[in-house]
């Protein structure tokens, strides 16, 4: 007893220390997002303190911005084919590296992984050739097909993590009883596999929603949201942009608590994205991008 | 227990998939960087080694790449200095707020890449935020113009992005270790500081390496935080790519390069994934 007394006395400052820095980083994470928020009120633009006459207009300039909401179905379009595809060939892959040995699996587990850690210009460029040499006209297909590609590595990873965790006594079992493979997929794996399926669907049109450096390169006519911004970022700024972010913030925040509601439901699951940068599961290296 | 046409149906179409979409272009742009373009501006599939002598004789791209690089390690070590006391608090110290503090970590990874550049852009500027406060408490008479467009508000920006993504792999590694270790170190007479930097520093190794692999990885290709808040002495290697993909229109040099990249990223991660290896003990 007496030596815990001193343990905690001796600890006792370092503690200190170490909320105080918490206290910092955390400033420091939020500063932005709490200036983003104030001037996306503020009357006379986005510089200057103190914020002068709090108003609601870029609100409503925002609201009777067509572009802008061009944009943002765009970028949902995208976003929602996008999710489709990742989950379309993620959960396969996920399937295929839990359960099959095949030539070069390694390989595979690698280059499917690798779009996360890869600097989105690379992703970008090397689909852009692509679509030149085969002469497909840029769109917001190939938008799509390029977040879809890039984020089968979610999808899989998600899932194998679930698979994991899987008893398969149950597919068997599902199997003896007679149901062939299609149906034991859709009755035992998909229901079994639900939580984290919805988690990889929700990153994936998330982190779609927000792509940029492999849009940059695949856009046609029609631009992203994030696209849409950033045009309008090099012709000169107003609070207009951080109304519509403030919206996005709230979204996404609103997206979380769905998260968290649903995750209640089934404790010990761990946090979507959570596998992704792991180190212990020996993928971590090949991890995500906002 | 699952049959060969099962085996075919889960493993064909990813493959495939990865194979015309991932695979086959990087080979594409491993072959344009062996092509040249005519004045003209029309490529020519003429194989030669003409891009990467030029990448190797011009003194522009070494330096860029060699900026670049340093901005990444700034990032890589201002993430970790930032990151890691912040995890080591939420694992041990934090008690009953671990969960909401984990989340305040992750809520700014939801917030757009972008949106998180221009808000810092918008407190750097001439008359930006901080700018404007420091005159208005009378510290400044003048507008401080380092701030905005140099190497710095990269950096502090890409610290700002990429220090969550540090904190997340950190934190997981120090939950993973037994604190039964932890106690037994305290038993044996070890002080809190022989503790830490004996038993819980060492475990955690494999979280700091992937952090820094993160951080560092994902500034150094970074070209949309350089062109809203690098200015000119702030230029990436990628600016270079996009500005040859664009209006230089030189595809074959600009594919030189994005190889290069993606040789450093691909060694990096493998030498990354050796060391947590090496030190993970489990």
């Amino acid at each position: 007893m007496i030596l815990a007394d001193s343990q905690q006395r001796r600890t006792a400052p370092r503690a200190n220390w170490l909320r105080l820095h918490a206290s910092a980083v955390f400033a420091f994470l939020y500063l932005p997002i709490a200036v983003l928020i104030l001037y996306s009120f503020n009357g006379q633009g986005v510089g200057g303190f103190p914020p002068h006459h709090l108003t609601l207009d870029w609100y409503r300039i925002l609201f009777a911005d067509g572009a802008i909401w061009d944009a943002v179905l765009n970028s949902l379009q995208v976003a929602l084919a996008a999710m489709i595809i990742s989950l379309a060939l993620g959960i396969p892959a996920a399937l295929a590296l839990d359960r099959v040995q095949f030539p070069g699996k390694a390989l595979f587990r690698r280059l499917v992984l690798l779009p996360l850690i890869l600097p989105g210009i690379i992703t970008g460029l090397s689909l852009l050739m692509l679509f030149n040499l085969t002469s497909v006209k840029l769109s917001l297909l190939t938008i799509a097909l390029g977040h879809g590609t890039a984020l089968i590595s979610v999808a899989a990873t998600e899932v194998f993590a679930g698979l994991q965790k899987l008893d398969r006594a149950q597919e068997e079992a599902s199997l003896d009883l007679g149901a062939n493979y299609w149906q034991t997929f859709w009755r035992v794996t998909v229901p079994n596999l639900k939580l984290p399926i919805i988690g990889a669907a929700l990153l994936i049109f998330t982190l779609s929603m927000d792509e940029i450096a492999v849009s940059f390169f695949l856009i046609g006519r029609d631009n992203t949201l994030p696209l849409e911004i950033w045009g309008r970022l090099r012709r000169g700024i107003t609070p207009e942009i951080n109304a519509v972010s403030t919206i996005i913030f709230v979204f996404s925040l609103l997206t979380i608590v769905f998260w968290y509601r649903l995750r209640l439901r089934s404790q010990g699951t761990p946090d979507v994205g959570m596998e992704l940068l792991d180190p212990s599961d020996g993928t971590s290296t090949q991890a995500t991008k906002p | 227990m699952f049959s060969r046409a099962y085996k075919t149906a889960v493993t064909v179409p990813p493959l495939a998939w990865v194979a015309v979409f991932l695979l086959f272009p990087y080979a594409l742009m491993f072959c344009y960087s062996f092509w040249s373009v005519t004045p003209a501006q029309t490529i020519v599939h003429s194989w030669n080694f003409n891009n990467y002598k030029e990448l190797l004789q011009k003194s522009v791209y070494w330096q860029t790449l060699l900026r670049s690089m340093w901005i990444a390690a700034r990032v890589m070590l201002f993430s970790l200095l930032l990151g890691y006391p912040l995890a080591y608090f939420l694992s041990f110290y934090a008690g009953k707020r671990k969960d909401l503090l984990y989340q305040m970590v992750i809520i700014p990874l939801w917030v757009s890449y972008l949106v998180r550049a221009y808000a810092w852009k918008t407190i750097l500027g001439s008359d930006g935020v901080l700018n404007t406060l420091l005159q208005y408490v009378h510290l400044t008479s003048h507008p401080l113009d380092f701030l905005l467009y140099s190497p710095f508000a990269v950096a502090l920006t890409l610290t700002h992005i990429y220090t969550p993504f540090t904190i997340l792999p950190i934190y997981a590694s120090l939950e993973h270790i037994s604190r039964n270790l932890v106690e037994a170190s305290h038993d044996l007479g070890a002080t809190p500081a022989q503790t830490f930097w004996k038993v819980i520093f060492p475990l955690s190794i494999p979280g700091v390496v992937a952090g820094a692999t993160f951080a560092f990885l994902l500034s150094l290709g970074d070209f949309l935080a350089p062109l809203l808040l690098g200015g000119p002495s702030g230029i990436m290697i990628s600016n270079i790519v996009v500005s040859l993909f664009g209006a230089a229109y030189n595809w074959p040099l600009g594919a030189a390069i994005s190889l290069g990249m993606l040789v450093i990223v691909v060694s990096l991660l493998f030498f990354s994934e050796r060391l947590e290896k090496k030190w993970s003990f489990s």
